[in-house]
């Protein structure tokens, strides 16, 4: 079949502000979109700039807006979108070239809710131990790719970029629940401050766009609940 | 732009956070230098466990461990690593965890262990749980783990560059050259020590389990300086790589109790390895895959492929163990592995050889061993030697952590010591060149068709199977690909994210790591482990027990050297399972 695909564009050094431009590919209903953006630069027009690496959503290089949507380039197939598809970089992080933005701001939140196992009890000299379900408790937590597709989903984070975000809450999550962690009341400090959790609005943007099925906005309240019970 | 940083490791996976971190716990300025951001390197896709023998849920031992990875290795193994590994990885899981890692539970709320390919008990009695794993993303659990303690130890970290030059001078490593992926700048590295842990070369073949990132930059970079590559004849295919992508669906699934059936339905492992059956090592288990294709019993259209039956596993077993795996096959595949088999076949996977190193992650330079003085190397781009001739499931991850961290270790010591090398624009020269002579060239061959033809050339010629007349086709055809290479020209001439600049590069080492590869393939004469000669069906320890080491002369033209196996404990023995 043939596919147009609509790839939102920018160059600094060529545009001033993003411009649409349209390709036309021979696509089969199962390609990846990833494999149509390849077809366009291999084939067609190599100035075309795009993240990649793993191509099969484990990397979490390849987040972008696809029909609309934030989804994973490599875990997205063309049976599921029809023959029109448009692709534009995530939205709230500044773009640096057509679907590459820049990260720095989404790691800088990830820094700020101390993102590591806080322990300092001296380790014993075999394992700690957690029970299957101590374990299970943070489990979600866990399988998050950083792709930034849920915190750039968020409402509050594009007017807002100060907003820690979906992404570096459920990494605070993670380790709150976590039955070896100690830290929890230093996490609290950022994400009980003025850009923490209480910026949540609960738009469930973030938990339709994590492409790991993660239920991020229950993480996020979760987290609420954990620093309110924490007060008492 | 100069930077510099008493250690310097290049590359973001599992082996460069573990330098990097136990090389900052020595208190060395650490940095690390990544094209691409942390959380994004291979390690991250590796599924099924780490092996260590920890005894959680049998009995184990070491000696058990490290007998399997010799045998596993056919013997091309060296006993030494083996023996430091067996030992040390133990100790590696049992930090990973106190370091916060999420291994999966039994009960009694130690790590889980699961069974795995070529880990046995007894000495290869029966297949032994020893695999510790976190669902099916122990790999990703082992890059979230390390980086969040880099985070945690302030270590300094270059994303998206590039590295174009790795500085020897008089023998010694004084630094490296990055290009700058946002802005197009190079950029000069000083360092005292430098650790290349920049992982493997899987997209030299068509069909492979690699992320279009490991393209094997560093091996190559070392190469054309001449310096040699160790046993890159050897490299892995593993068995069960989702058709036709080749993404890759971990040994686990068979660990767990899946079974590889042809198109009569048949268990065929047990034809090749009645004792350990679907369990035996990953280069038995390929061969015994394309030779049921090749007798006509294979699946599908083209019946090139088998299938892999889990439907026979409690559901909850598939979900709770195997999510991940069972995603992608109803993802790409559109098959539900809870109700019917899943279409596998062998892809390319990993390297046993490449950058050959000694037991603390040293750079050496020849069969006698000696080491090029601040340079190190570890994880997938180095060669040790662990794996041998064929690697058992989850020593990468093993061998990631145990030698990352003794090359941090070595590397932070060495650097105390020792002084800064001075460094001028003038290092900068080579990769300028480079950069400039692709970017304004008006040739008229493009990156992509020339890795095309690549990647199916090496999978026709140099996979599975090989003879000594693909292989010689093979070196001929690589040769014109490199004539070719330098006619390649590009679209985009820009500075910022010129990503169609770096696959320029990235095709130009894969070029050299094919000849290093194939080139050692045609001259090393015998079967051993994951490089099967059908001229040569024999493993021949008279005139074969040693490693290969590929020195590059000229463009088509390689001189080898070689170096002893280190033995030891365990005799070369016929390898049956």
């Amino acid at each position: 079949m043939q596919v147009t695909l609509r790839i939102l564009r920018f160059d600094p050094a060529k545009h001033e502000r993003p411009t649409w431009q349209t390709y036309k590919v021979e696509a089969e209903p199962w390609d990846r979109v990833l494999d149509l953006l390849h077809k366009v630069k291999w084939d067609q027009d190599g100035t075309l700039a795009f993240r990649k690496s793993c191509g099969h959503g484990i990397c979490g290089s390849d987040a972008m807006l696809i029909n609309g949507r934030n989804r994973l380039a490599c875990k997205t197939l063309v049976k599921d979108l029809g023959n029109v598809i448009t692709v534009e970089p995530i939205r709230g992080l500044p773009v640096e070239k057509d679907l590459i933005v820049d990260m720095e701001p989404f790691f800088a939140a990830y820094r700020a809710v101390k993102p590591y196992l806080i322990n300092d009890e001296p380790p014993p000299a075999r394992e700690r131990l957690q029970s299957p379900e101590e374990r299970e408790r943070f489990d979600h937590g866990t399988k998050c790719i950083l792709c930034a597709s849920c915190t750039t989903s968020c409402p509050v984070f594009w007017v807002n970029g100060a907003y820690l975000g979906p992404a570096a809450i459920v990494q605070a999550h993670r380790f709150i629940f976590d039955s070896r962690d100690r830290g929890k009341r230093e996490r609290f400090k950022a994400l009980g401050s003025g850009s923490g959790v209480w910026r949540c609005r609960t738009a469930y943007n973030c938990t339709e766009a994590c492409p790991r099925e993660i239920p991020v906005t229950q993480l996020i309240e979760e987290v609420k609940r954990a620093i309110l019970l924490d007060r008492f | 732009m100069a930077h510099r940083h008493e250690v310097i490791v290049v590359g973001a996976g599992g082996a460069g956070l573990a330098t990097a971190l136990y090389a900052a716990r020595e208190g060395a300025d650490v940095a690390v230098v990544t094209k691409l951001y942390p959380t994004r390197s291979h390690t991250g896709a590796a599924q099924g466990g780490i092996g260590a023998a920890l005894g959680n849920v049998e009995e184990d031992h070491w000696e058990w461990h490290m007998f399997d990875t010799v045998k596993g290795g056919d013997y091309l193994t060296d006993q030494d690593a083996a023996e430091v590994f067996a030992k040390e990885v133990i100790e590696a899981v049992l930090e990973l965890e106190h370091m916060g890692l999420p291994f999966d539970r039994l009960p009694n709320g130690k790590i889980a262990q699961r069974r795995f390919g070529g880990h046995t008990k007894d000495w290869g009695k029966a297949p032994v749980h020893r695999a510790a794993h976190a669902a099916d993303r122990t790999g990703h659990m082992i890059l979230q783990t390390l980086y969040q303690q880099c985070v945690k130890h302030n270590i300094t970290f270059y994303n998206e560059f590039h590295v174009t030059d790795v500085l020897i001078e008089d023998g010694v490593a004084k630094g490296l050259v990055a290009y700058e992926l946002a802005t197009g700048e190079l950029h000069l590295f000083q360092a005292k020590a430098i650790v290349i842990a920049s992982g493997g070369f899987g997209r030299i073949y068509k069909v492979t389990s690699n992320a279009y990132t490991l393209t094997g930059d560093l091996q190559a970079i070392l190469y054309r300086k001449g310096l040699p590559l160790e046993d890159m004849e050897f490299y892995q295919f593993h068995p069960t790589g989702l058709y036709p992508l080749g993404i890759l669906l971990t040994e686990g699934a068979r660990g767990e109790g899946g079974i590889l059936r042809n198109a009569l339905g048949e268990r065929f492992m047990e034809r090749y390895a009645p004792t350990i059956k679907d369990l035996a090592p990953r280069d038995m288990v390929s061969r015994a895959m394309y030779l049921e294709v090749r007798e006509g019993r294979g699946v599908g259209p083209k019946k090139d492929h088998v299938l892999l039956d889990l439907t026979h596993l409690p559901p909850e077993v598939i979900e709770k163990k195997l999510p991940d795996i069972t995603e992608f096959s109803r993802i790409y595949l559109g098959v539900d592995p809870l109700k019917e088999p899943v279409p596998v076949m062998p892809t390319a996977h990993y390297a046993m050889g490449g950058i050959p190193t000694t037991l603390w992650g040293q750079v050496i330079k020849d069969e006698k061993g000696t080491v090029v003085p601040g340079l190190y190397a570890a994880g997938e781009a180095a060669c040790v030697s662990l794996h041998g001739a064929n690697r058992l499931g989850t020593n990468s991850l093993g061998d990631l952590v145990v030698f990352g961290r003794r090359a941090g270790i070595h590397a932070a010591r060495f650097a105390k010591d020792a002084d800064y090398h001075e460094l001028t624009e003038e290092h900068l020269g080579e990769s300028r060149e480079r950069i400039e002579r692709i970017k304004n060239s008006t040739g008229k061959e493009k990156v992509a068709a020339l890795r095309a033809e690549l990647q199916q050339t090496m999978m026709d010629h140099a996979s599975v199977f090989r003879t000594g007349e693909l292989l010689a086709k093979q070196v001929e055809i690589l040769k014109e690909l490199m004539d070719r290479y330098r006619l390649i020209s590009i679209d985009d001439k820009g500075d910022a994210y010129n990503t169609e600049l770096v696959e320029a590069l990235e095709l130009g080492y894969l070029l050299e790591v094919s000849e290093a590869l194939v080139h050692s393939a045609l001259n090393r004469t015998e079967s051993r482990g994951a490089h099967a000669r059908e001229d040569y069906p024999e493993r021949d320890d008279q005139n074969w027990l040693k490693h290969t080491l590929a020195y590059k002369v000229a463009d088509g033209k390689v001189a080898f050297r070689y170096k002893p196996v280190v033995l030891g404990r365990f005799e070369p023995k016929a390898r049956t399972y």
